[in-house]
């Protein structure tokens, strides 16, 4: 028993490879493979679909795009969410428990309600396509996030740390950005990696807040995938080349992640 | 901690209020106008009172998307928390493994929504997708455009591939958390692997095991993307769930008015749950 023990995750891992992994071999092949034959493997290994978009300007600026907006977003959530973590780890105020609530409750609305309202709004203001608005839009999920974990990361620091600071003729912004940010780094880091995340992965607010300056590259993909017919290979080379930002990140806050996803409170 | 009082703390949460309200406060209220009103384009509305709001809560529509709803919520729950805790326990605690499991079970979570969707489209073809291919040569009649059932499995199955890798995460966290001291105490008790499960790793994970059952709970409720991608709310309306039937009405139909009493109710169902979820949460760490 104890020793098998290594099979479960093994396997749960080929499970979640399975379809990267088909994925990935379809983005080598050619359509005439794909829709011809099933196999395994590339046979004609070709490099065909990401020529296509690494040379077409319509799906590259999708890249641009997403990278665009998704480092805004976090840059401003994290700069937001930094004070108002502070505030919540280290002092009672009117109505602070409620306010804490309130913004989990906008952590939970459905994309889908605000996809309309938002669209109305945004127009009304004059940034529609515009990286900015798919930012701005973000923050009302990832504000909230960011806040939460922070305020779990901080409230794990001692309150003497503030206290010895202000004895030594620290001022407050100079003891927050010297002292306190550093020794919260890690919180930051998990942080601004959630906002990435989880602005990098959605969809429905960025589609309906843009149409073709701001574009992002999801985007272009269900259009390919619904006008074009079935250029599967092309999709599967697109779909790859999301996954890549991902993986890179993932691997520098590997030993944070869980306590990230627990919100700072493990 | 004991904090102290500081009515100046405002100012430190300031910011976030602004943005947040003027991100969340402005499209609600606009949704609340529509909601009691009635349109016929050009911007010419009517007051229709409560009238969409008694008309979606009658409506079949509404309740069959809400019972598919909560039927898949119920389901994936159902199979993400245990599946997530029986594999973090079974995850190595130490040594160069760690990292490597960590993140490769992170990775289906950094994959753009509609790219999952599209990969388990592709995955699951019939004739061109490997799951659909095998299933379809080792004797099951399988084809998730075509027959309700099988788009429910592949709907699930694409989901517990998606986000069972959070149950993992979190339970893993609060597992590393518990002290050598107390493994070693059980052992001199003599205490069997179920009662170290029971007593000692259950309780540690209690807390983790909330935010996790909370998170799922929340995004399961709101899941769009993936499924307008996979099956788009089919065959027929088979698995369309609240969002997809809210985006269809909104988006589709431009029926302003229903569509926002609509979502008004739906927003109502999660926050009741949420704050339950939420209320037990707190609770616990107050003690």
């Amino acid at each position: 028993m104890a020793r098998a023990k290594w099979l479960i995750p093994t396997i749960y891992i080929i499970f979640l490879m399975l379809p990267i992994y088909w994925l990935v071999s379809m983005s080598f092949k050619t359509t005439n493979e794909i829709l011809g034959s099933f196999t395994l493997w590339p046979q004609n290994f070709t490099l065909e679909n990401y020529r296509t978009i690494f040379t077409d300007p319509t799906w590259y600026n999708g890249y641009i795009n997403s990278i665009i907006y998704v480092t805004i977003n976090t840059v401003l959530s994290v700069t937001v969410a930094l004070p108002a973590a502070y505030a919540f780890s280290r002092y009672r105020f009117l109505g602070d428990k409620h306010l804490f609530f309130w913004l989990l409750t906008n952590r939970m609305a459905p994309a889908a309600v605000f996809a309309l309202p938002f669209f109305q709004l945004y127009s009304a203001i004059g940034i529609f396509d515009t990286h900015l608005a798919v930012a701005l839009a973000h923050t009302l999920f990832n504000v909230p996030l960011a806040v939460w974990i922070l305020e779990g990361f901080m409230s794990g620091v001692p309150k003497q740390l503030d206290e010895t600071a202000y004895v030594d003729g620290y001022s407050f912004p100079a003891f927050f950005v010297k002292i306190f940010i550093p020794t919260i780094a890690a919180g930051v880091g998990v942080a601004a990696f959630f906002c990435f995340m989880f602005s990098w992965v959605e969809l429905l607010l960025a589609k309906t807040l843009t149409a073709v300056a701001a574009k992002p590259i999801a985007a272009t993909m269900t259009k390919t995938a619904s006008s074009s017919g079935y250029e599967l290979g092309l999709l599967a080379a697109a779909g790859t080349l999301t996954i890549i930002p991902g993986a890179i990140v993932i691997y520098f806050v590997r030993n944070y992640i869980a306590k990230g996803f627990a919100l700072g409170r493990v | 901690m004991n904090k102290t009082v500081n009515q100046k703390a405002w100012f430190f949460v300031a910011p976030v209020l602004i943005l947040v309200a003027f991100n969340a406060i402005v499209p609600l209220m606009t949704v609340v106008n529509y909601s009691v009103q009635e349109t016929f384009g050009d911007n010419v509305f009517f007051w229709a009172g409560l009238r969409w709001f008694e008309e979606i809560l009658r409506s079949p529509r509404f309740h069959d998307a809400l019972g598919r709803q909560l039927f898949f919520t119920g389901t994936i729950l159902a199979i993400e928390v245990p599946l997530g805790v029986i594999i973090a326990l079974a995850m190595p605690r130490k040594g160069p493994w760690v990292s490597v499991c960590l993140v490769l079970m992170a990775m289906p979570l950094l994959i753009p929504w509609n790219v999952v969707g599209a990969m388990w489209n592709i995955f699951g073809l019939p004739e061109l997708g490997l799951l659909g291919k095998t299933l379809n040569t080792i004797g099951f009649d399988y084809n998730y455009t075509r027959q309700p059932g099988d788009a429910w499995f592949t709907l699930i199955l694409m989901d517990v591939w998606h986000w069972t890798s959070l149950v993992v995460l979190l339970a893993y966290a609060g597992l590393v958390s518990i002290p050598d001291a107390y493994y070693q105490a059980a052992r001199i008790d003599g205490a069997s692997s179920w009662a170290i499960f029971r007593y000692i790793q259950l309780p540690k994970m209690k807390r983790v095991l909330t935010i996790a059952v909370l998170l799922r709970f929340m995004d399961s409720f709101n899941i769009y993307t993936e499924p307008s991608v996979l099956t788009g709310g089919g065959p027929g309306n088979s698995t369309t769930l609240l969002s997809i039937d809210l985006v269809k009405i909104a988006l589709g139909q431009f029926d302003l008015g229903p569509a926002a009493a609509m979502s008004l109710i739906y927003f109502l169902v999660i926050l009741l749950f949420s704050w339950i979820f939420y209320t037990a949460m707190t609770r616990g760490e107050e003690q």
